[in-house]
């Protein structure tokens, strides 16, 4: 676990940040220029802050007041870097044994050969890394970052740099690097297709400062926050699936509330992270009769947000988790919208997209209504 | 090489002893002073620069003449070296110093450009991945300055083959002591009958220059493919 609690003049903004990020995946969520890269460089000790102290576990890594301020080289920390920064004079290979020499006697998280294997980079360890794929070559940075024997990932927007399918490429080995390498990783993005893919809990941060910390569902559901901007608003839902049907759609189940997916090759059981964007949801004060939408989730409004503009962000609390709606004001008082009031949340055909699923599929985004 | 009298023969071999220990005991000091100006912020690093390329744009035999004044028997720092038995003025010694104040200015230029040219990016992954200071130096900007030293060091020999200036204002021209190549093709032009050797000795010298072009440039495209990873 990490505790970063630092102030750093920024120029144009200071820095005045305090967080603690626990197990799994925690993502430093905001837009560029939000501050971002000065907290991870801050961790890894490129960066020295102004004041404030940053704690790895046991370890104290700054402290100005104590006078503290660990070399880079003797913080443990592997830095995924968003280009990839392969040393160009050694292979593949001896890339991704560059750490283990100087961590010698330290217990790696993961040996040479699960490594490769995670990270499907078998055939290239002969390679010159001139000769690699962009997402190759940051499978190769992420391997190499993992041998190091670090106590803390830190990967600053680590797909950025790629396009789509390449993106697509690399998510998969994040999750798995998420769910089967136990040490904390500290994830820096933009994306909100990241942070709704790997976030276990979010920092949202804006200009310099946390504008909301916690558990992922909770900071993405909350439209006080909308960290993603109001087009890009949407909430995280847990889903198990149910069922595969023979037209193709797939059957989960979220709190009870069946919603339906374009066919999943993932087994029964297997829980998923929906992310249903708030433009993509209507609203209907009764239960919609003769609708195409197969995915309808009763709830009740628990807030009603309005900004300037002609639209607003409707939050919803159902037995299958927070929704988000953004409808027009003017739909919000014909319909009599006010806290408490209970209306079912009608979720568009294309709104739950398979590349919004969590675990990696191809992206398409097919009707299921 | 039987053509060769036994003079010019001798020319030769010093020559190439003069700027092989001029190019070499350059080296360290040479890219040291040129991580120093590429990287270091430091008072006095305009001093130092201008210090360093001194000799290439005064003239050779105002160079010369401090290193007499400087390193002479008489001088301060030759003073202080005579107790230990080292003795530059109007030795080969000397002229090897001569050679290397000529070449340095060569040497850091070509090495300071490919230290510039390193990312230190890539400096501080190696520094995430648990390399201290040392560490970094010898196992990424090393093997990536590496073609830049070598042309560093070409360019040092080529200066030293070649220098004549300050060579004979600070050791005068003393066959088999101080007489390098062009002193002696200096020194058979002012006799009369000399021609034929200078015209021998002007053949070596370009069938060595030509031979050191030929190997640097083999040798740094060797180690650019392996820096640059290009197999």
């Amino acid at each position: 676990m990490i505790t970063l609690d630092i102030r750093h003049n920024l120029g144009s903004f200071a820095l005045d940040l305090s967080f603690d990020a626990p197990r799994g995946v925690t993502v430093l969520f905001g837009r560029s220029g939000a501050g971002k890269t000065t907290v991870t460089n801050a961790v890894a000790g490129l960066l020295r802050p102004d004041s404030g102290q940053i704690r790895l576990g046991e370890r104290v890594l700054f402290d100005s007041n104590a006078g503290i301020d660990l070399p880079t080289h003797k913080r443990r920390i592997g830095y995924i870097f968003q280009d990839a920064r392969l040393f160009p004079h050694l292979s593949v290979a001896k890339n991704l044994t560059y750490g283990q020499r100087f961590a010698r006697g330290k217990k790696p998280a993961a040996s040479f050969d699960r490594v490769v294997d995670l990270l499907g980079i078998g055939h290239l360890l002969d390679r010159a890394p001139i000769n690699l794929s962009g997402g190759e070559k940051q499978r190769v940075a992420i391997g190499r970052a993992l041998l190091s024997s670090p106590e803390l990932i830190l990967a600053d927007e680590p797909l950025a740099a790629l396009d789509d399918a390449r993106k697509a490429e690399i998510l998969p080995y994040l999750e798995r690097l998420r769910d089967e390498i136990e040490i904390p990783i500290l994830y820096v993005t933009h994306s909100v297709a990241e942070v709704a893919r790997l976030a276990t809990t979010v920092v949202v941060l804006q200009n310099g400062r946390c504008l909301k910390s916690g558990p992922a569902d909770q900071v993405l559901g909350d439209p006080e926050v909308l960290p993603t901007g109001v087009r890009a608003a949407g909430a995280l839902i847990q889903a198990q699936v149910t069922k595969h049907h023979p037209d193709g759609l797939s059957e989960l189940s979220a709190g009870g509330i069946a919603l339906f997916l374009p066919g999943h090759d993932q087994p029964l059981g297997q829980s998923l992270r929906l992310r249903i964007a708030a433009h993509d949801v209507i609203l209907s004060r009764s239960r919609p009769e003769g609708l195409s939408a197969l995915n309808i989730i009763p709830g009740r409004v628990t807030a009603l947000h309005s900004g300037g503009g002609p639209g607003m962000m409707v939050s919803l609390q159902s037995a299958a988790g927070p929704v988000l709606a953004r409808i027009t004001r003017r739909s919000a008082e014909a319909l009599g919208l006010a806290v408490g009031v209970e209306c079912h949340a009608i979720v568009k055909s294309v709104s739950v997209a398979r590349e919004d699923v969590g675990i990696g599929a191809p992206s398409a985004q097919t009707p299921s209504g | 090489m039987q053509w060769l009298g036994p003079e010019e023969w001798q020319a030769v071999a010093l020559s190439l002893k003069v700027s092989f220990w001029a190019t070499l005991l350059s080296l360290p000091l040479g890219l040291l002073t040129a991580v120093a100006l590429a990287r270091w912020s430091f008072r006095g690093k305009a001093l130092l620069n201008g210090l360093v390329h001194l000799p290439l744009i005064l003239p050779p035999v105002v160079t010369g003449y401090i290193l007499l004044v400087g390193f002479g028997p008489n001088g301060p720092v030759g003073a202080l070296l005579q107790p230990f038995g080292i003795v530059l003025a109007f030795r080969w010694t000397g002229a090897a110093l001569a050679a290397a104040v000529m070449g340095f200015p060569l040497m850091v230029r070509a090495m300071r450009l490919s230290v510039e040219a390193v990312d230190p990016k890539l400096e501080q992954a190696a520094a995430t991945l648990g390399a201290s200071r040392f560490w970094v130096f010898a196992t990424v900007t090393l093997p990536l300055i590496l073609p830049g030293i070598l042309a560093g060091m070409v360019l040092c020999f080529a200066k030293a083959m070649g220098e004549f200036g300050a060579t004979i204002t600070f050791v005068a021209n003393i066959p088999g002591q101080t007489r390098t190549l062009p002193s002696a093709i200096y020194a058979f032009l002012q006799v009369p009958g000399g021609e034929s050797a200078a015209i021998r000795l002007v053949i070596v010298s370009i069938c060595i220059a030509m031979s050191a072009l030929i190997l640097s440039e083999w040798l740094s495209q060797r180690i650019a493919k392996r820096v640059r990873g290009t197999p």
